[in-house]
């Protein structure tokens, strides 16, 4: 079927551009008016969000065209950046060199072959069973042992989180659900959450953020920002209720759990990158990168959704 | 043609980012000089060049390798049109060859370790740099520094894995009048591994 004959679907793609035109021209307003340094940064970080979300609604347009296939062809390139940057980043160690051959050019573009052959059985087990036996073993046979646990941990980590997690998002669109409308709703929701609850918290920060949630993690995040940020994505979740399978109260406790996961998701990550010294994977080397970044609470969020998708509906 | 479509390959599987400190170079004949760390480092610096840069600059490379094996031979001689240095015969001779090149009016892609160094580390310059800036002491001489080429592609290794790289381009050199060979091989070698920041 083709998803554009679904009513509520093109309102809701009508709805988002409309919504993204609105914030880049608020933005590039803010742009020219603030004044400050601290006002400046804060809209050039909105405006470099705006720009994410454009190239994420141009993605999801896509997706919905080619019916399946490219979205994860799509996420699939995704994970392959989001990989990149976090093995630059923590997996230095010479010897690995094979092992991170094979999760680069085997396992990341298996994992998804599995989503588009709908094989769940083995996409579910592939990098949690099959990856986390095959990585040390690949790692014996080279025989270095210094630091060896550490290094497979690294590996296994990485692939869960940027391959893993990342590829429950074009699963939703196979998920077996009883109802009528295309699936690529279901992505919709879960992606317009997370980011929202993402930007929300950003803002809500911004403006009343007084008290730290997690100093030492990211100096950013504050409590009045986390309750503002995530009671506004779950409010809209809720009122998107519409567009999924759920209903009002069903849509505001799935956006909840969503908002939850992203939050932890986003300080998970920060740890890693503090942990480095590294403030943004972005800025690992100028001009190049930042994928991490924009997906890192989508990394929890969408196997939590997935599943209680799954599980009750 | 072959050499337009491979210097695009190289930079899609190096996956390298490109920064010219000192602004895009123009023609004009120099050498371009860099750390040593994998069998992409030429490639990777050759694709990244303007053209018409590119199609006037050829690279210098051991002999034992470039010939060995009929692609190699036809890479060497025919697309990238190698200057091969037979390391076993002595700096003279090497010096020799890439004073022809020049005279040729070619610009040289230069690695004055000698060798391909197994970490970030930049190991000291053998002087064959120097004695080509004695006999040319007007030539250009552009530090080019490669970052995390070693783990793209490790001694050794045949696949690369696409880790984040750079390689960055800084302002040209010459030799000062009156600079001794140490002084110089250790400003050069500086200058390289002052465009890691």
């Amino acid at each position: 079927m083709n998803a554009f004959e679904n009513p509520d679907l093109v309102r809701l793609l009508g709805g988002m551009v409309a919504l993204l035109a609105i914030g880049t021209i608020a933005g590039q307003v803010l742009r020219r008016t603030a004044r400050s340094e601290s006002g400046q940064a804060t809209v050039r970080n909105i405006n470099d969000r705006m720009r994410a979300w454009w190239i994420m609604a141009a993605v999801f347009t896509v997706a919905i065209i080619t019916g399946g296939i490219g979205s994860i062809v799509l996420f699939g390139l995704v994970s392959f950046l989001a990989l990149r940057e976090f093995v630059t980043l923590v997996a230095s160690s010479r010897a690995d060199h094979r092992t991170l051959v094979i999760a680069f050019f085997v396992f990341t573009p298996l994992q998804y072959v599995l989503v588009a052959v709908e094989w769940y059985g083995l996409f579910a087990i592939l990098i949690p069973v099959y990856v986390f036996v095959l990585v040390p073993t690949t790692m014996v046979i080279v025989g270095e042992t210094e630091r060896f646990l550490e290094r497979a941990a690294t590996i296994q980590w990485g692939l869960m989180a940027c391959v893993y997690c990342v590829s429950y998002a074009p699963a939703l669109l196979l998920l077996d659900v009883e109802w009528d409308s295309p699936n690529a709703l279901l992505l919709f929701f879960l992606v317009v959450v997370v980011q929202l609850s993402d930007v929300a918290q950003y803002v809500w920060g911004k403006t009343l953020g007084r008290h730290k949630i997690a100093p030492r993690v990211s100096p950013n995040k504050t409590w009045e920002g986390f309750v503002g940020g995530v009671l506004t994505a779950t409010a809209v979740g809720a009122g998107l209720w519409w567009a999924t399978p759920f209903d009002p109260l069903e849509a505001a406790g799935m956006a909840f759990v969503i908002c939850l996961a992203g939050f932890a998701g986003g300080l998970t990550m920060a740890a890693i990158k503090r942990d480095r010294g590294v403030k943004d994977y972005g800025t690992l080397l100028p001009g190049h990168g930042g994928v991490l970044d924009r997906i890192d609470s989508l990394t929890f969020a969408a196997p939590l959704f997935f599943h209680l998708t799954r599980f009750f509906f | 043609m072959t050499a337009g479509l491979l210097a695009y390959v190289a930079r899609a599987v190096s996956g390298a980012s490109v920064r010219f400190t000192a602004g895009l170079p123009g023609p004009g004949q120099r050498v371009f000089f860099a750390n040593h760390c994998s069998h992409l480092d030429f490639l990777v610096i050759w694709s990244s060049l303007p053209p018409v840069v590119r199609a006037a600059t050829r690279p210098v490379a051991a002999a034992e390798y470039w010939l060995r094996g009929r692609l190699r031979r036809h890479l060497a001689a025919n697309v990238f049109r190698a200057v091969l240095i037979d390391r076993g015969a002595g700096g003279r001779e090497a010096v020799a060859r890439l004073s022809a090149a020049l005279a040729e009016g070619d610009s040289l892609i230069l690695f004055p370790e000698g060798t391909r160094g197994e970490g970030p580390h930049v190991a000291p310059f053998k002087s064959g740099l120097f004695h080509l800036a004695q006999e040319r002491p007007g030539l250009e001489l552009v530090p080019v520094h490669l970052e995390n080429l070693n783990r793209v592609l490790p001694k050794g290794e045949a696949m690369p894995v696409p880790v984040m790289s750079r390689v960055s381009f800084g302002a040209p050199l010459r030799l000062e009048p009156g600079e001794d060979k140490d002084a110089f091989l250790e400003r050069t070698r500086a200058a390289v591994v002052g465009l890691a920041a």
